[in-house]
C-alpha cells in the first residue's frame, strides 16, 4: 500500500512470540495465520478463535449534534440507533459511490464509535470531518482514536462461555449488534456483540496497554474448549462463506450500495439531507427496473481456486467478474463471490464457469451466502 | 525447519533426489510449503512429458495465491504423486516425503542446484528479504 514501515499493533511481539506468518495489510504489519488457516478457520466454525483486528479505524463523534452528524454524513438511520446498539452501514460520495462500509455503535446518548477499515479509516476520518462542517456546520467533535484502541475478537461457538468466565458483564443480555461497556478479566473493555466469520462472538475494543494482558486471559480460559489464535487468512474465508462484502472486492467507489445488492442500509425515510441521497435514489431505481449486474454465489465442480479479478463465462462470453474466491473449508470446494449479468445471476443457471488461467471451469450459481449458522 | 542432505535444491524452492537408475525424484521445500499455506490442488505434469530446468510444469494452489511450479531438471516425466493429487495438504504435512510431485528421468545432468547447506542459507536469506 505504501512503502513506509508497516505499523505494528500491541500485540506484535506475541505474534511473533507464536509463530505467526505476518503480511502486510493495509500499512499495518497483521497475522496472516499462526499455523494451518484451514485449521484456525474450522476451529472458529466449531469452537473458537481469537483475532487481533487492531487495525480496524476507530472515530468518536460526540456532542449534542453527534447524531444529526451521522444521519447526514452516512446513509443509515443512526439517529434511531438506540444507546447500546449497533447498526451496519456505508458511507457514500455525492455520486452514490461507496466510500466505506462501517459499523456504528451509539455508546452514549450523544456519543457515537465509527469503525472503519483499515484501508479506508483516513477517507472516512476526513470524509466525516468535512462533512462536520456542512451546513454551516454541526455541534459535533469528530475524534481520530484509531490509536486509542486496541480490538481483539474471539468468534465462534465456544466465545460466549470463554468470555463469561472472565467478564461479570451480562452476555446473555448482549444481543448481536450490541455493545456494552465492562471489564474483561481486569481490563476496561467496549463489549461488542459483532463480527466477521458468521459466527456468534464478540470483539473487544480495549486501551493498547491492556492488550497483551487481555489476549493471554483469553487465552488461558479458552485454551480447554479448543480456542486457537486466528489470522487474516481464515477471517477471509469465514466471512466469504457467510457472504459478508469485503471492500475492494464486492464494494468500491465506482458501485453503490444497490449495485452491491445492499440498498437496504440506506434509509430514504429518514430526516433531512444525507450525502448522496439524489444519486442513490436513482440507483434505487436504476437497481429495481434494469440491474447491471447482480451478486453471486459461485462454488466449483472441480477443485481449481477462483480468484478475483478472474473473469466469469458463459457460452464462452464474459458474463461477470469474481470479485473473492477461495477453497472453502465448511464445503471441501472452491468458492466464489462475483458479479454476473442479471442473466445468468439466478441459482442454478445452466452453463456458467471461471474462466481459471485459460480453462474455463464449470461453477454452479448459488444463492448466498454459502454459509449460515444453526441458532 | 531443516532440509535433507542429501537432497539437491533450487531457487525456486523444489527438492531433487539424487537419481537412482537416471530418475530423480521432485517435491517443493519445506521453506516454500509454509510460505504458500495449506496447499488445496496441485496440478501436475503428465507421464510422458518432457519438463524443462527452470521452466513451468504445473501449478500449486493454496488458500490465497496460486503458484507456478518450476521443474529443477530437464527430463522426461516417469511417474506422478497421485496421492497429492488426491490430498494435497501431504505438501504441507510431509514435504520431503508423502508430498513428493513427480519421478523425472534426467535427460541433461542438471547444473546450478543447491546443496542444502547452501539451499537453507539462501531460503534463510530469502525469507527476511
Amino acid at each position: 500500500m505504501s512503502s513506509t514501515t508497516p505499523r505494528r499493533t500491541a500485540l506484535d511481539a506475541l505474534h511473533r512470540s507464536l509463530g505467526a506468518t505476518m503480511t502486510d495489510f493495509a500499512g499495518w504489519d497483521m497475522p496472516l495465520r499462526y499455523g494451518s488457516e484451514r485449521d484456525e478457520h474450522l476451529a472458529v466454525r466449531t469452537k473458537a478463535g481469537l483475532f487481533d483486528l487492531s487495525h480496524m479505524g476507530e472515530i468518536t463523534v460526540t456532542g449534542p449534534g453527534a447524531a444529526a452528524l451521522l444521519d447526514y454524513a452516512l446513509v443509515g438511520n443512526i439517529g434511531g440507533v438506540k444507546v447500546g446498539r449497533a447498526r451496519y452501514t456505508m458511507i457514500c460520495r455525492e455520486d452514490g459511490g461507496i466510500l466505506d462500509d462501517l459499523i456504528v455503535y451509539r455508546l452514549a446518548e450523544t456519543e457515537y464509535m465509527v469503525v472503519a477499515n483499515a484501508s479506508n479509516s483516513q477517507v472516512v476520518l476526513d470524509a466525516l470531518t468535512e462533512r462536520a462542517a456542512a451546513h454551516g456546520g454541526f455541534d459535533a467533535v469528530v475524534r481520530d482514536d484509531r490509536d486509542a484502541y486496541a480490538l481483539l475478537a474471539v468468534q465462534g461457538p465456544e466465545s460466549s462461555g470463554i468470555l463469561k468466565s472472565l467478564t461479570d458483564a451480562d452476555l446473555d443480555g448482549l444481543k448481536y449488534y450490541a455493545g456494552l461497556p465492562g471489564t474483561v478479566a481486569g481490563v476496561p473493555a467496549l463489549i461488542a456483540r459483532t463480527g466477521y466469520t458468521g459466527e456468534d462472538g464478540f470483539e473487544l475494543f480495549v486501551a493498547p496497554a491492556d492488550a497483551e494482558k487481555l489476549w493471554q486471559a483469553l487465552t488461558d480460559a479458552g485454551s480447554s474448549v479448543g480456542l486457537v489464535p486466528c489470522g487474516l487468512s481464515c477471517r477471509d474465508t469465514l466471512r466469504l462463506e457467510a457472504g459478508m462484502p469485503l471492500y475492494g472486492h464486492e464494494l468500491s467507489t465506482s458501485l453503490t450500495p444497490f449495485d452491491a445488492g445492499l440498498g437496504r442500509v440506506v434509509k430514504f425515510e429518514k430526516e433531512g439531507d444525507f450525502v448522496g441521497r439524489e444519486a442513490l435514489t436513482e440507483a434505487a431505481a436504476r437497481a429495481e427496473s434494469s440491474p447491471p449486474r447482480v451478486l453471486v454465489g459461485l462454488v466449483a465442480e472441480g477443485r481449481r481456486v477462483p480468484r478475483a479479478g478472474y473473469a466469469v463465462v458463459a457460452d464462452g462470453k464474459v458474463v461477470g467478474e469474481v470479485t473473492s474466491g477461495a477453497p472453502s473449508p465448511t464445503l471441501g470446494r472452491p468458492i466464489a463471490m462475483a458479479y454476473v449479468d442479471a442473466a445468468h445471476s439466478a441459482p442454478g443457471t445452466p452453463g456458467v464457469g471461471v474462466d481459471i488461467r485459460g480453462s474455463h471451469e464449470p461453477y454452479e450459481v448459488v444463492a448466498l451466502p454459502f454459509y449460515k449458522r444453526q441458532k | 525447519m531443516s532440509n535433507p542432505q542429501q537432497l539437491r535444491y533450487s531457487k525456486e524452492h523444489e527438492w531433487l533426489s539424487v537419481a537412482e537408475d537416471g530418475v530423480s525424484t521432485v517435491g517443493i521445500t519445506e521453506f516454500a510449503a509454509n510460505a504458500l499455506g495449506d496447499v488445496v490442488y496441485v496440478q501436475l505434469p503428465e507421464v510422458g512429458d518432457t519438463v524443462t530446468a527452470g521452466e513451468t510444469c504445473g501449478e500449486l494452489e493454496s488458500t490465497k495465491s496460486v503458484s507456478d511450479l518450476y521443474s529443477p531438471v530437464t527430463g522426461e516425466v516417469t511417474e506422478i504423486n497421485q496421492d497429492v493429487v488426491d490430498d494435497p495438504a501431504l505438501v504441507n504435512t510431509a514435504p520431503f516425503e508423502g508430498g513428493w510431485l513427480f519421478k523425472v528421468r534426467i535427460a541433461e545432468e542438471p547444473k546450478d542446484l543447491l546443496s542444502a547447506t547452501e539451499y537453507t542459507e539462501f531460503s534463510g536469506s530469502d525469507s527476511a528479504s
